[in-house]
C-alpha cells in the first residue's frame, strides 16, 4: 500500500501528462503482481467498496481524538480523509521505529474488503490505519470512500501499462473488457512473457476516430471532390457493439466516445439490437431521440443521460435511436483498414438489410463546391435536412480515402460547426451568485488549453436551466480542489474536469486577461457531461477567430 | 510566584525587568538576549546583545559587523548573572547555534524555548530538555495534523525522484539558514555523491556551516550558464525562487519544497509545489505535547502561530496555559510565506 500511496501522492501534485505517465509506468515496472494489478484497477475505477462510507471514518476518529482539536484541524485542512490521515494517533510512536506491524498491501486491503461484512469494516480499517503512515492512510481513505481524485483517467493508466511493452494504448483497450483485476495475464502479455490474452470480450470498445475543427484557411488546400459531407448531429456520439460470447449468448453494448459502457441507460436500444440478424457489429453513430420520425433537440436527449435506472415511461416518451455513420467491424471482419467510401457502402447495405426502426443512416450532404456546402451549413432545412435542421450543428467532412484511424489524425476528417462563435471550455472556478441564486454556485469561470495548461477566457452566468443549475452546483461542490475565499477552484486537468459549450457574441483583444482575449456576452449553451476535458478547445481556436472578426 | 512576575510583554516583545533584558525583541532595545539567528528573532540595531557564539557570528554575517553596540558570547550551559537573574543558554536543536534561554531568580525558574525541535539534525547540537517551573514554548506547528516524518525518509523521496527523472533538475526550496544545510547533510548521509548546487543567496551561510565543521561535501554556486545543464542534479534555493523566472532556465524543473507546511496538501498546492518534502526545524505536535509535560512546568505560555490547540490541550491536563499573542513573529511567518520565504 505504501508504494501505491506514494505514487498517488506524486500524481496528485503533477500536472504534466507525460510525467504522470512516466511515474505510472515506473510503478508498474517495479511493483510485482498482483499488487500492481490492483493499483491499475483502483486507477481505472474497477474497484468499489460499498460498505466503507465517510460516516464510518468519522466515527473512528471521534473515538480517538478530542472533538475540539478535531474541529480545529478539520477547519485548517479542509478535507475529511486528509484530516483523519494526519491526526490518526499511532500506537506508541517513537521517533525512529514507530510501527510494529507491517503495513497492509493493497492486495490485502482489496481481498479483506471483498469478504468483509458491514460490521467488520471499522475494526479492519482501524488496524490498517494504525499500521500505515500519513500518506498511506490518506490513500487508503481516499480509495475506499471513492473520492480518489488524482487527475488520472482510466485511459491514461492503460497508456502507462502499454508503455511497459511497445504497445499502443488501443491494443490494451481492445482486450480490456475481457480482463479482470489483478490483470496478471495483461502484464504477462505486455512484458512479452505470454501471448496476448484471449480477447474474451465479445463486444469490445474500439477507440473512435475524431475530427479537427475546420479553419477558413483550410479550404485553399482541400479539394471538394476528395470529400464526402454529412450533417453533424447534435446528439451524443456512441459505439453500438454486438457479439456472441463463449457460451453462445448474444451480447450488446453501447459505449460513449470515451469507452464508458452506457448500456444501462439505454436498455431499449440494447434490446433492439439483440436479434440474431445483428450478428457481430461495431457501429459508429449518433445517439438521438426520435419521435414521429423527427429528431428531438439535445435538451430532450438530456432527459435520458446520466441515469442509473430508466423507467418504461421514460423509454416510451423518449425513444432512443442510432443514426449510423460508420461501420468498424462486421461478423469477425475488421473494416477499419478499408476506405471511408468502402465502409460506407457496407454500412448502407447493412442498414437496409436490417431495416430496424431504431437504426438509420446519416444521410450524405451533396455539394458541388465549397460555396454550396457553406450554403447547406447555413441553412440545412433547404439542403435536405427538412424539419431535422434544428438538431444539426454543422457539417462533417470526411476524406473519401480515409481509413479508420483511432484518435485524431490530421487531414482526414473535419467538423465545420454552424455557429462560429462557439467554444468548448473547461470549468475552472465557480462562485456563488446573487439574489435568489445566492445559495448556488452560478458564476462560472472557464478556460481553454494553451499547451498543457488551461487559461481562463471568460465568465458565464446564464444559459442554463434551473434544473441544470442544480446539477452544476452539485458538480462544483463535489469537485472542489481549492477554496480562495468565496471562489472554488475545480479539479481540472487533461483527464478531469467539466466541459461547457460556451456561446458568445464576439471577441475582443484584451491586455487585462492572461489569455489575451475577452468574450462578449458569453453564456453556457450546453453542459458537455460526455466530453473529456482534454478535448476542450485550444486557445488557437479563439485566436484564429480574433483574426477573422478583427 | 507566577511567570508574570518574572516576564512581561512590552511592544518590543518579552521583557525580564529583574535582568533588564528583552528576549528576541522585534524592535531595537538597549539589552537583548537572542535565541537564534533567524531574522524574526535576531534583528539588527540593539545595544548589548548576548547570544551563543554561532548566533552572534550569523548575525554579523547577515547584518554586518556593526549589527549591535556590544556583543557577549554565551556558551551552552554557562551561567551568567544579569541583575538578580541567572541566565543560561541551552541547545534548542533548531539551527546551528540555536538556544533555549533559561532565567532563574530566587523564586522561579523559567525557560524560553525560542524555536526548537527534538528530531535528529546532524547540523546542530541536539535539543536538551530543561526542567523548569514555567515554559514559554513556540507552537508554529501547534495542530495535531502536524506530525513530521523522519527527515531521512523525505530525502529518500527526493532521491527516488532524481532516479525516476534523471533528465529533470530538482529544485529544493529551503530556508537559507538551517533548513538548506540540513537537507544537504541528509543527502550526503543518504549517499548522494554528486556536487550539490546552491543559489547564490545561501552561499555565505553555507560556507559558515562548513567552517563550523558541518561537512557538506562539494557545494557549487549556480551561475546563469550552469542552469540549462543541471539535469539530474539537486539545486537548493530559497523557497521564493521556485516560482521565480530564475527557475525556468533549468531543464524541466521539479519544484520541491522542504517545509513542515508541506504536510497539508492544500498548502503545498497553493504554492505550486510538485514534490512536497515534509522537513521541519520545529517541534511537531507530538513532540510539543511531550516536551511541555517533560519540563515539569506548571505554567505554559505559547507563542508563534497556532496557540489555541496547544492551550486547549494543556488546560485539559490541568496546566495553566496562556496564548501570548505577540506581534512580529506569527505575522512574520505569514508575510514570509507570501514572499516565498517560509521562515520557520
Ligand atoms: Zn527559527
Ligand atoms: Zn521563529
Amino acid at each position: 500500500m505504501n508504494r501505491f500511496a506514494e505514487l498517488l501522492d506524486r500524481l496528485a501534485y503533477e500536472s504534466s501528462r507525460n510525467n504522470k505517465l512516466r511515474m505510472m509506468t515506473d510503478y508498474f515496472r517495479r511493483v510485482e503482481d498482483p499488487e500492481r494489478g490492483y493499483a491499475l484497477a483502483a486507477m481505472t475505477g474497477a474497484l468499489s467498496f460499498t460498505h466503507a462510507k465517510p460516516g464510518v471514518v468519522r466515527a473512528l476518529i471521534a473515538e480517538r481524538t478530542d472533538p475540539v482539536l478535531f474541529d480545529m484541524s478539520y477547519d485548517y485542512v479542509g478535507d475529511l480523509s486528509e484530516t483523519v490521515a494526519l491526526m490518526w494517533p499511532t500506537p506508541q510512536r517513537a521517533h525512529q521505529d514507530r510501527r510494529n506491524a507491517a503495513p497492509p498491501t493493497l492486495s490485502e486491503v482489496v481481498h479483506a474488503l471483498e469478504q468483509a461484512g458491514k460490521t467488520d469494516i471499522p475494526r479492519l480499517l482501524a488496524d490498517w490505519l494504525d499500521d500505515l503512515d500519513e500518506t498511506g492512510r490518506w490513500a487508503l481513505l481516499k480509495l475506499i470512500t471513492g473520492s480518489l481524485r488524482i487527475g488520472v483517467s482510466a485511459r491514461l493508466a492503460k497508456t502507462a501499462v502499454a508503455a511497459l511493452g511497445d504497445l499502443q494504448p488501443n491494443e490494451i483497450e481492445e482486450v480490456w473488457h475481457g480482463l479482470e483485476p489483478p490483470y496478471i495475464d495483461l502484464f504477462a502479455w505486455v512484458e512479452g512473457r505470454e501471448p496476448k490474452p484471449d480477447a474474451r470480450d465479445p463486444a469490445p470498445f474500439r477507440t473512435p476516430m475524431l475530427s479537427h475543427a475546420l479553419e477558413e484557411t483550410d479550404f485553399r488546400n482541400l479539394e471538394p471532390e476528395d470529400f464526402v459531407a454529412e450533417w453533424k448531429w447534435d446528439g451524443i456520439r456512441v459505439q453500438a457493439v454486438t457479439g456472441v460470447d463463449a457460451t453462445g449468448r448474444r451480447v450488446q453494448r453501447l459505449y460513449s466516445r470515451t469507452g464508458e459502457d452506457i448500456s444501462n441507460s439505454f436498455p431499449d436500444l440494447v434490446e433492439a439490437f439483440s436479434g440474431e440478424a445483428f450478428g457481430e457489429l461495431t457501429i459508429d453513430g449518433e445517439l438521438l431521440i426520435l419521435r414521429d420520425g423527427l429528431v428531438e433537440p439535445f435538451s430532450i436527449l438530456q432527459q435520458r443521460l446520466n441515469r442509473k435506472t430508466v423507467s418504461t415511461k421514460l423509454m416510451t416518451q423518449y425513444p432512443a435511436h442510432i443514426r449510423a455513420y460508420d461501420l468498424l467491424a462486421e461478423n469477425g471482419e475488421d473494416l477499419r483498414p478499408l476506405t471511408f467510401v468502402e465502409r460506407r457502402e457496407r454500412l448502407e447495405k447493412l442498414v437496409s438489410r436490417l431495416a430496424h426502426d431504431r437504426l438509420d443512416l446519416s444521410p450524405r450532404v451533396t455539394f458541388a463546391d465549397w460555396e454550396a456546402l457553406a450554403a447547406a451549413r447555413r441553412d440545412p432545412a433547404s439542403a435536405g435536412a427538412g424539419a431535422d435542421a434544428e438538431a444539426i450543428e454543422g457539417v462533417m467532412l470526411k476524406r473519401r480515402d480515409s481509413i479508420y484511424v483511432p484518435g485524431r489524425p490530421k487531414g482526414l476528417w473535419y467538423k465545420w460547426k454552424r455557429d462560429p462563435y462557439n467554444v468548448d471550455a473547461v470549468l475552472m472556478y465557480a462562485q456563488r451568485g446573487h439574489g435568489k441564486r445566492s445559495s448556488f454556485y452560478s458564476d462560472f469561470t472557464f478556460g481553454v488549453w494553451r499547451g498543457e495548461e488551461l487559461v481562463p477566457v471568460g465568465k458565464a452566468y446564464f444559459g442554463f436551466t434551473d434544473q441544470e443549475l442544480l446539477q452544476l452546483d452539485k458538480y462544483v461542490r463535489n469537485h472542489t480542489r481549492n477554496r480562495f475565499g468565496p471562489v472554488r477552484e475545480m479539479d481540472f486537468s487533461r483527464d478531469e474536469g467539466l466541459v461547457l459549450e460556451i456561446a458568445f457574441e464576439g471577441l475582443n483583444r484584451s491586455t487585462r486577461h492572461k489569455s489575451g482575449v475577452a468574450m462578449r456576452f458569453p453564456r453556457v449553451s450546453r453542459i458537455r457531461w460526455d466530453k473529456p476535458a482534454r478535448e476542450a478547445d485550444e486557445i488557437g481556436a479563439l485566436e484564429a477567430l480574433l483574426k477573422v472578426t478583427a | 510566584m507566577s511567570l508574570s512576575d518574572l516576564l512581561t510583554l512590552t511592544p518590543a516583545g518579552l521583557y525580564c525587568p529583574e535582568a533588564d533584558v528583552h528576549i528576541d525583541p522585534v524592535r531595537p532595545v538597549p539589552r537583548a538576549l537572542i535565541t537564534h539567528g533567524h531574522s524574526d528573532h535576531a534583528r539588527a540595531g540593539h545595544g548589548a546583545v548576548m547570544a551563543t557564539p554561532q548566533t552572534l557570528a550569523i548575525m554579523a554575517l547577515r547584518y554586518g559587523e556593526d549589527f549591535c553596540t556590544t556583543r557577549q558570547p554565551a556558551d551552552y550551559g554557562e551561567i551568567v548573572r544579569v541583575g538578580s537573574i541567572d541566565v543560561s543558554f541551552h541547545p534548542a536543536g533548531h539551527v546551528l547555534g540555536s538556544a533555549q534561554i533559561r532565567l532563574k531568580s530566587s523564586k522561579i525558574c523559567a525557560v524560553v524555548s525560542g524555536d526548537y525541535k527534538c528530531a535528529r539534525d546532524p547540523t546542530c547540537a541536539p535539543f536538551e530538555l530543561q526542567r523548569c517551573d514555567a515554559f514559554v514554548t513556540e507552537a508554529t506547528f501547534g495542530l495535531p495534523v502536524f506530525r513530521h516524518p523522519d527527515a531521512a525518509h523525505e530525502v529518500a523521496r527526493l532521491m527516488e525522484s532524481c532516479r525516476l527523472f534523471p533528465d529533470r533538475a530538482h529544485l529544493v526550496g529551503a530556508y537559507s539558514l538551517g533548513k538548506a544545510q540540513r537537507v544537504m547533510k541528509l543527502l550526503r548521509e543518504a549517499g548522494w555523491d554528486r556536487p550539490i548546487w546552491i543559489h547564490g543567496a545561501m552561499e555565505k551561510i553555507t560556507d559558515f556551516y562548513q567552517q563550523q565543521g558541518v561537512d557538506l561535501g562539494e557545494i557549487r554556486k549556480v551561475t546563469a550558464a550552469d542552469r540549462p545543464k543541471l539535469a539530474g542534479d539537486v539545486i537548493v534555493c530559497p523557497p521564493g525562487q521556485l516560482t521565480d523566472l530564475w527557475s525556468r532556465k533549468f531543464p524541466d524543473p521539479v519544484a520541491a519544497f522542504a517545509s513542515g507546511w508541506m504536510r497539508v496538501r492544500a498548502r503545498a498546492r497553493q504554492r505550486g509545489v510538485e514534490l512536497p518534502l515534509v522537513v521541519s526545524d520545529h517541534v511537531d505536535w507530538d513532540d510539543l505535547c511531550a516536551s511541555v509535560v517533560a519540563t515539569g512546568a506548571s505554567e505554559i505560555w505559547v507563542t508563534h502561530g497556532a496557540e489555541d490547540a496547544i492551550v486547549h490541550w494543556c488546560r485539559m491536563r490541568g496546566l495553566d496555559a496562556q496564548p501570548l499573542h505577540m506581534i512580529g513573529y506569527g505575522d512574520e511567518d505569514v508575510e514570509n510565506m507570501a514572499a516565498g520565504e517560509a521562515n520557520e
